[in-house]
Parts: C-alpha cells; sequence; structure tokens
C-alpha cells in the first residue's frame, strides 16, 4: 500500500518526503485544482525543485489537475497539462473527461490517475475513464461502505486509492454545488469549497456568527472554539432541532482499518490536506508511515496504537476522527 | 440558431406513495409536456415502485404520445443498485438517462444513443464531443453552469446535439452516503422507516435565524428556493436551446408545465411564485450564486 501526502507548497513536500511518504501530490497556482487557494501551491520553478527534491528520495509526485473547466478557460487547463509532462510528474490526477481526453491524447506516455472530484462510485465508471483514456488508478469518493470498497476493488479494471486521513467530505466529490448555491463558486468550476473570501465571522449578543456569503453557518457560545464555515458542517434548524443537520466538524482517521484496506488489496491511502501547515504534513505521514509499515509486517497483530490516534487528534478538524462512511452506521 | 424547445418533466426528485406516483402520472399523461424522464435517481431503498411497475408507466406514458426516458440513480454504492442499472439500460426500447458515469458505460456497451444528466459532469465542448462519439444525443446542463457558458457551448455542439435545461424545481445540489432526513429524526440509514414519504418536497432546513436555506430529501440535498427561468424562456430559444425541463413537485406541477407551454407559444403566462414551497431564485443562470434572484 502506497502512502500518498499533500502537499500545498515545497516546505509540506519536503516534509512528506523526509517523513515516509511514498508519493506526494501537488497543484499549480491557479484554479486548475481544487485546492485553489491563496498562496498556496505551486509556480513551474517550485515544482522543478520539488520533483527534485522527491526524485532524490526515491518519491514520486502526482500533481492535481482535477478541476472542471469551462469553455472560456480551456485553454488554461491544456496549458496545466502541457506544463506537468514538461515537468515529468510521475502522474497526473484529472476529473474532467475533457482534459483527460486531451491529456491522454497529446501525452500518451503520461500516467493518469482519475481524480475523486471525477465522483466516480463504481467499477462501471471506472471502466468508461480506463478503456477511453488508459487511467491507470482511480481515487474513490468518500461515500463507499467498507464492504462496497472491497467490491469495487475486486471489479475495478485499475488501482483504487482512497482517503485515509483528513478533513472529510461528506457529499460525493465532483457533484457537490452547495458551495456555488451560496456563493456563485465551487470546487467543479473555481477549485475551492465554500472560498476564503465569502467568510465572515462577527460577535453578536447571540455569540460568535460565522457566515458563507449571506448565510449564517453558525454561531459559537462562548467556550466553543469557532468553526470554519464549510455548509456542511454548519449548525442548522431541521423541524424542532437545531444541530449539526449534514456533519459536525470532524476528520476522517482509517488507521484502525488497515489490515482490512491491505488484504483489500487498496493499492494506495491518500491524506488530505493541500491546505494544511507542513507541520500536519510531517505529523501525519509519519504516523501513517509508522501505521502502514506495521500493518505490512504483521497484519493479523495489527492495532492502531494510541499514540497515533493522539497524534491525529491534535491536527483533527473538531479535534475529533470518524470512520465516516466506511463504517455504515454512520451513514 | 433560434430553436422551438419542447417541455421535458424530469424524474420526480421525492418520494411520494405508489398511489400518489400512478395519480401523478395519469395527469401527466394529459399534461402539455412532450418528454417524461421516469425513475428512481436518488434513493434505492425507495420502492413505492419496483422496476416492472416503472416500464408499466412508460408503456403508458409512450401511448399517451409522450417521449419517456428511463432515468438512473445517481449515486451508485450497492452491487444491487447495479443489477438495476443494468437492467434499465439493456431494456431495448426507452431512451435512457444515465445519471452517472457507470450508467454512461453502460449504455456505450449497449451501442445505444443515450441521455445525460445534470449529475454528468458536462462543462466543455471537449467533454461533450467525447461523449457525442460515444452516442450521447441529449445533455443536460449542469444545474451550477450559466447562459453564458451555455452560449458557449451552443457554439461549439457536436452535429446534432441536443441541449436541455433544467429550467424550473427545487435544484439538486449534491449527494451523499448519509441519509440526512433519516439523521434528522435520529435514525439510521438501515432503519429509515421511510422518513422521506413525510416530505413530499423535501424536509426543511433553516438558519439559525429561521431563514430557508435547504431541503433534505433521503441522500440528496436540494434547494429551498425553486429555480425559476420561465422569464427566460425567449433568452432560452435565442441560446438554441431543445429542451426545457420542469422538475416535479407535489402539488401544482400541472400548473407550471401550462405556464411554460404558454410562454413557448408567445403567451403571457402567469407568475409562478405562487405555486412554489418557498420562493424562486435563478442566480446560476445569470452566473452568480445559485440562491439569487436577479432580474433579467
Amino acid at each position: 500500500m502506497e502512502l500518498v501526502c499533500p502537499a500545498g507548497n515545497l516546505p509540506s513536500l519536503k516534509a512528506a518526503v523526509d517523513n515516509g511518504a511514498d508519493a506526494v501530490y501537488i497543484g499549480l497556482r491557479d484554479d486548475t485544482n481544487a485546492r485553489h487557494f491563496p498562496g498556496l501551491n505551486f509556480n513551474e520553478k517550485r515544482a522543478t525543485d520539488g520533483i527534485a527534491y522527491a526524485r532524490r528520495k526515491g518519491v514520486r509526485v502526482f500533481l492535481a489537475i482535477n478541476t472542471y473547466p469551462r469553455p472560456d478557460g480551456w485553454e488554461r487547463w491544456q496549458a496545466a497539462v502541457d506544463t506537468a509532462a514538461s515537468l515529468g510528474v510521475d502522474a497526473l490526477i484529472c476529473a474532467d473527461i475533457g482534459v483527460l481526453d486531451y491529456a491522454s491524447n497529446r501525452w500518451p506516455d503520461l500516467n493518469l490517475h482519475l481524480s475523486v472530484q471525477a465522483s466516480s462510485t463504481n467499477y462501471e465508471a471506472l471502466r468508461f475513464y480506463q478503456e477511453n483514456f488508459g487511467i491507470k488508478r482511480a481515487v474513490l469518493p468518500r461515500v463507499l461502505s467498507l464492504s462496497q470498497v472491497k467490491n469495487v476493488v475486486e471489479n475495478s479494471p485499475v488501482g483504487i486509492e482512497i482517503f485515509g486521513f483528513g478533513s472529510l467530505c461528506v457529499m460525493v466529490e465532483g457533484r457537490c454545488i452547495l458551495s456555488s448555491y451560496v456563493t456563485g463558486e465551487s470546487p467543479n468550476t473555481c477549485g475551492a469549497c465554500s472560498p476564503a473570501k465569502f467568510v465572515t465571522y462577527k460577535e453578536t449578543p447571540q455569540g460568535m456568527e460565522s457566515r458563507l456569503g449571506d448565510v449564517l453557518t453558525d454561531r459559537y457560545g462562548k467556550n466553543e472554539q469557532a468553526g470554519y464555515p464549510t455548509i456542511c458542517k454548519g449548525r442548522f434548524e431541521v423541524g424542532e432541532n437545531t444541530f449539526y443537520a449534514i456533519e459536525e466538524p470532524t476528520s476522517l482517521n482509517t488507521l484502525e482499518l488497515l489490515p482490512e484496506l491491505q488484504a483489500a488489496g487498496i493499492e494506495a491511502i491518500k491524506i488530505e490536506g493541500r491546505q494544511r501547515s507542513p507541520a500536519y504534513v510531517a505529523q501525519v505521514t509519519r504516523v501513517w508511515r509508522q501505521a502502514i509499515n506495521a500493518c505490512k509486517q504483521n497484519p493479523d497483530r495489527f492495532s492502531a496504537r494510541a499514540e497515533w490516534n493522539r497524534e491525529l487528534g491534535k491536527v483533527s478538524e473538531g479535534a475529533t476522527t470518524t470512520l465516516g462512511p466506511y463504517y455504515r452506521p454512520w451513514q | 440558431m433560434s430553436s422551438n424547445p419542447r417541455l421535458s418533466l424530469g424524474p420526480n426528485l421525492f418520494y411520494w406513495s405508489r398511489d400518489d406516483i400512478f395519480d401523478f402520472y395519469a395527469e401527466v399523461a394529459e399534461m402539455p409536456v412532450d418528454i417524461v424522464y421516469l425513475g428512481e435517481t436518488v434513493c434505492s431503498k425507495r420502492r413505492s415502485l419496483r422496476t416492472e411497475d416503472w416500464f408499466d408507466l412508460a408503456d403508458r406514458l409512450s401511448s399517451a404520445g409522450k417521449e419517456v426516458v428511463l432515468s438512473t440513480l445517481s449515486l451508485l454504492e450497492a452491487e444491487s443498485e447495479m443489477l438495476t442499472l443494468r437492467h434499465l439500460c439493456e431494456n431495448g426500447r426507452f431512451l435512457v438517462e444515465a445519471n452517472d458515469m457507470g450508467a454512461v458505460q453502460l449504455l456505450i456497451k449497449q451501442g445505444v444513443p443515450f441521455v445525460t444528466g445534470p449529475t454528468v459532469n458536462v462543462y466543455n465542448p471537449a467533454t461533450l464531443q467525447v461523449l457525442a462519439n460515444k452516442g450521447l444525443k441529449r445533455w443536460v446542463m449542469p444545474i451550477e453552469l450559466s447562459k453564458e457558458t451555455l452560449a458557449e457551448m451552443q457554439a461549439e455542439r457536436p452535429e446534432g446535439m441536443e441541449t436541455e435545461i433544467f429550467a424550473f424545481g427545487r435544484m439538486p445540489l449534491t449527494l451523499s452516503a448519509r441519509c440526512f432526513t433519516a439523521r434528522s429524526h435520529n435514525l439510521p440509514k438501515d432503519d429509515c422507516q421511510y422518513k422521506c414519504l413525510d416530505y413530499p418536497d423535501g424536509r426543511l432546513l433553516s438558519t439559525q435565524e429561521k431563514k430557508p436555506f435547504l431541503a433534505l430529501n433521503g441522500i440528496q440535498t436540494v434547494s429551498s428556493l425553486t429555480c425559476n427561468l420561465l422569464p427566460e424562456t425567449a433568452e432560452m430559444k435565442r441560446l438554441g436551446v431543445d429542451v426545457l425541463r420542469i422538475s416535479p413537485q407535489s402539488q401544482h406541477t400541472g400548473r407550471i408545465v401550462e405556464a411554460f407551454h404558454q410562454a413557448l407559444q408567445d403567451e403571457t403566462p402567469p407568475p409562478l411564485d405562487r405555486y412554489v414551497p418557498l420562493g424562486t431564485c435563478n442566480g446560476y443562470w445569470h452566473g452568480d450564486a445559485g440562491m439569487e434572484r436577479l432580474k433579467g
């Protein structure tokens, strides 16, 4: 099982490489990738340096071009694909059919991975992308139970990568437009969910309020820490109740599933968090490297060590973790 | 490229009882819609109708002169869902609307023409061309795309490709593994007690300021506001749109269809605001936030 770690900048890439990542994934500094945040990501020079650094240590670098170009932006996505090819990345992570078509025709030797943003949850969808664009791997959306993941792996024409840790998208990635419903910008079109420029916090007599655009996403009591106003992590009223109607602020953590994931033939585990700090990347990579190594050595006696979960808990959203959809009762 | 669009009735997104569904489609047979999309697109646990019942309905509406399209599930998770999907894609008689790339793949293998629904991500002409080469004959523009994008897509669309616009209804915004309706009743999905039946237009979710925001529809979340592009029919004609989609709601669907029919005949339809659950919006069409309501 390959450990695939996030890097939003060169220090994070080095942190991932130095702490045991098998591969690092990055994005360019524009809306061609789904972490298009101010100050984040790589220009060509930085990407070149990062790839060289990773290569020296035998670590692969993937580049995400995983948003959906609209007609007026098409050239930018084409240019991004060409840039990735000239950088010599080990794989391109794409979602859009047009982009995959362009990449597979223009750069037939370039490895293509299907991004989670392609929203493919079943093996028939994966066959489409494999037969038409020769993808080598697919990242599954966070909507399947463990037994459903196993079924996909058994029938998939390509290797499967799944999310192991990080912020939890509750909705099927690539087909959620809650963000653009409120702000006009979505991960698909602009490369960011709930973009920071639409976020406001305000102290009021009712408590601290967080908003995305004009929409009140939550109110916080005196001793509560205000969270980021992603719509799906807000507190809303349904019927008589005010609660986290969609999901609590929590992180996905599948450490304890490692032996099962390994037995299922999962090819790679992905860590979420290109927007996070180099310290986060270092910490999470270190723990997961140790865990994967332990699991490889002796899967039958593997158990997630308390100190690992403690370390991961420190960097989790809301400081809690969940097995998410892999665990059926969560659904 | 001005067109004379046809009207379609999209798949019903909500969970209604068997009787309500049959009553509804008996009325639909008399409505001035040209195309009717049938089937369960949200949750495979909804079994008011079995697949065979949908085929019977398809026959009936077909006999009533409607073009019938069978719509498939949007989020495919279980192997049982893949079996139903195969059954629909291999039906051999009716056109199928693929709402997931798995369905697209099966329809390509069948070698039949197909339609893509709003949850198949067609955002640019290159994608449209790839799918056209595989048998796509009509695409429903994804909900969040604007009239500007539509104009650019239309300028480059492949020969013979038909374009359908989601013109009216609560907009499907997202899908999840989790059932939010069950969650709102503190029930697990596996024991949901079919609570969706109690909310024939979705269960309202409001902000803590009591502002209506979304509606929970099982594993799907829809807008609480209703997308209303009735005032844009002339613009849609000008842009060469082939089909205008009206998404069913539990009340007044007939009046809404009638209003669009009038607008397409260049008559002046009545405003539809009183026939929607909670107000209308049109932001996406204008390239803005979906929930906005802007003047044309």
